[in-house]
């Protein structure tokens, strides 16, 4: 949560010569094949809306990802690697098509815009995101947990959450003060 | 656990942003309620106001309606879905999966795990058809190593052997459980007996009947043993007349029928705008198989048809995975076919480790073995996102890595996680013994849905 990842990491990773492919305005990155279009956090759902006008229909996956401990990652010319990042996947059925969405989400103030009025099917998505990365999606109809119990303290999939530390409740501590004797001679 | 102390109490403030289950009418909102009640989709716009208003179709008190739970123990379930119905007689006003019982954190498992073991846990999630999630995983790892393109022939047409062997399955499991849930109980007899037959042969090639972990980055696990064409030829001459016989139990008969048709109608824009995938997408006539659309394997070389329905009810879902099982089994002809020789895994020293005999002859190989199962090998910097189409829809793994023997972060969009949000939607004004027979037609698997 508090260190902010070093902003010279951030690397132009396609050539100079040709100007940058841009998608509605917005870098588009290739990755593997795949197309990726990096977007600010302030106009993400404006230009999920100019794609799902362009056909891009279905929001097929949501996911957040925490890059705690691995800050210095390529991104387009403009764009500061945050802590939380969250990605879409979105698919075009007429078309055949795929293309990724990522929005850079900083640790000090991890919150996001909901997608569920364009797609309600994030809902369920969005939650998981919430529970697991704790990045609050603002006017989400049910910010609650999805995955963990609602009293649950912290985000599971954080890379400082610390694992293995909840008490298990039947210990060798438990057994041993467990009114065995009783228990036994009863039996006899 | 009754008693709430002051710690926790203050804990529950800060990490949850309130409580997960269904609350009565009148503790909501008029805009809470309609977003339960689905309005988002379903009702115009006068409606929408009408219901808001507290009138027409929404003029229940609490002391008229009563909130029940459906689970997470009910055996319709499939497991440990927990349905919170809100009820006005027989008839379900709203209804809100809870889910999260089975949650084993394997998102996170799989960020400690090396690529090598990935698929170990990948197998876990959907375990009605495991080979599905390990190639879907294996495909993401190749296409990080750049590798996608140099499997051996005899390794894809393999795995397309395995994946169509256990849609098979799947399905026939689906038939097995959806007789159960509405009472043709011979038929989850017969369901069972036909999987075991395809379960039979999965132990003979994998080792065992479940959670293969055969299906590798690279390849396979093993070559296919010797008969194993003998074995696929009886499963595919048993099964047609076992499929005619579920034609008389159920598909042509008139009570199945009356039960199912009609019963949880979705249309193509609401499953899409759910994100649903798979049979309930094909039950309301979209013709979207990802076989098919955006090929993977040799899908594309081999002839098969995209089952669709026409209602987008019960019945179309349960009468396209009975004739998917017919198609998978054309595909698995063909597959028999085309068998090409070759190897079953790529002979890249990068990701395959030498074979066993080697290792007994050459210390190098001793090492080379050793290296790749104690570190894993190292897989270059990026992120990908790669689908198929499972039984049950779109499965799809997302992989970002940092360059390190271990992924960085590990998705799996479960396409039963995304189908149960259907759900709500499906069983609006429908009656209870209908929403059974809607849970069972979306087929959701709960080992999937939670992670």
């Amino acid at each position: 949560m508090s260190n902010t990842p070093a902003p010279e990491a951030a690397t132009d990773t396609l050539p100079s010569a040709e100007p940058a492919p841009t998608l509605h305005g917005h870098p588009l990155t290739d990755s593997f094949g795949q197309s990726v279009v990096h977007v600010a956090r302030s106009s993400y759902v404006a230009l999920i809306k100019q794609l799902a006008d362009d056909g891009y229909v279905m929001a097929i996956d949501l996911c957040g990802v925490d890059y705690l401990t691995h800050p210095g990652r390529a991104l387009p010319e403009g764009f500061v690697p945050e802590r939380f990042e969250v990605v879409v996947n979105l698919l075009d059925i007429e078309h055949r098509r795929r293309l990724r969405v990522r929005v850079q989400i900083p640790a000090d103030d991890a919150t996001c815009p909901t997608l569920f009025d364009l797609h309600p099917g994030t809902e369920a998505m969005e939650r998981e995101a919430y529970d697991m990365f704790g990045i609050s999606f603002a006017n989400h109809p049910d910010p609650t947990r999805i995955l963990m119990p609602e009293d649950w303290d912290g985000h599971p999939l954080r890379k400082d959450y610390e694992v293995g530390v909840i008490p298990v409740q039947f210990s060798a501590d438990y057994v041993q003060n467990a009114p065995r004797a009783e228990e036994t001679s009863a039996w006899q | 656990m009754a008693v709430i102390d002051e710690t926790q109490a203050g804990l529950l403030h800060q990490t949850g942003e309130g409580h997960q289950e269904m609350r009565p009418r009148s503790e909501l909102s008029a805009k809470e309620l309609l977003r339960e009640v689905g309005a988002v989709l379903r009702m115009s716009e006068a409606e929408a106001a009408q219901y808001a208003a507290g009138t027409g179709d929404n003029e229940y008190h609490d002391d008229q309606t009563m909130i029940i739970n459906m689970g997470p123990q009910h055996p319709s379930t499939h497991g440990v879905l927990r349905l919170m119905l809100e009820l006005q007689g027989e008839t379900v006003l709203r209804c809100k999966p809870i889910i999260g019982y089975l949650h084993t954190g394997m998102e996170k498992t799989g960020e400690t795990l090396t690529y090598m073991q990935g698929g170990t846990n990948v197998t876990r999630m959907d375990y009605v058809s495991p080979l599905n999630n390990e190639l879907v995983f294996s495909l993401a790892v190749e296409k990080l190593l750049g590798i996608d393109g140099d499997i051996p022939e005899r390794a894809v047409w393999m795995r397309m052997l395995l994946s169509e062997l256990n849609r098979m399955s799947s399905h026939l499991l689906f038939m097995a459980t959806n007789g159960m849930d509405l009472g043709a109980v011979s038929m989850m007899l017969y369901g069972w007996r036909e999987r075991e037959e395809v379960l039979r042969f999965f132990q003979k090639v994998t080792g065992l009947r479940m959670n293969h972990n055969f299906i590798r980055p690279g390849g396979l696990a093993a070559d296919l043993p010797a008969g194993w064409r003998d074995d696929v030829l009886a499963i595919l001459d048993m099964l047609p007349p076992r499929l005619a016989e579920y034609d008389v139990l159920m598909t042509g008969q008139p009570i199945w029928r009356d039960r199912l048709q009609g019963v949880g109608v979705i249309t193509a824009q609401e499953a899409m705008a759910l994100g649903a995938t798979g049979p309930i997408l094909r039950s309301t006539g979209l013709a979207w198989d990802l076989r098919r659309d955006i090929p993977y394997l040799r899908y594309d070389e081999v002839e098969f048809d995209v089952i669709v329905g026409t209602y987008g009810d019960c019945f179309d879902r349960f009468a396209i995975r009975l004739n998917e099982i017919r198609e998978s089994m054309k595909i698995v002809r063909q597959v028999l076919d085309r068998m090409p020789s070759g190897d079953y895994r790529i002979q890249n020293k990068k990701v395959t480790p030498p074979p066993r005999a080697r290792i007994d002859e050459s210390m190098e190989a001793l090492i080379h073995h050793f290296k790749i199962f104690t570190e894993g090998f190292k897989v270059p910097e990026g992120e990908v996102y790669v689908a198929i189409e499972s039984p049950r829809g779109e499965i799809g793994c997302y992989i970002a890595s940092d360059g390190s023997a271990k992924p960085y972060r590990m998705h799996v969009r479960a396409p039963s996680f995304v189908n149960i949000q259907t759900l709500p939607h499906m069983m609006r004004n429908c009656l209870v013994a209908d929403a059974v027979a809607i849970i069972s037609s979306v087929d959701p698997v709960l080992g999937e849905v939670d992670r």
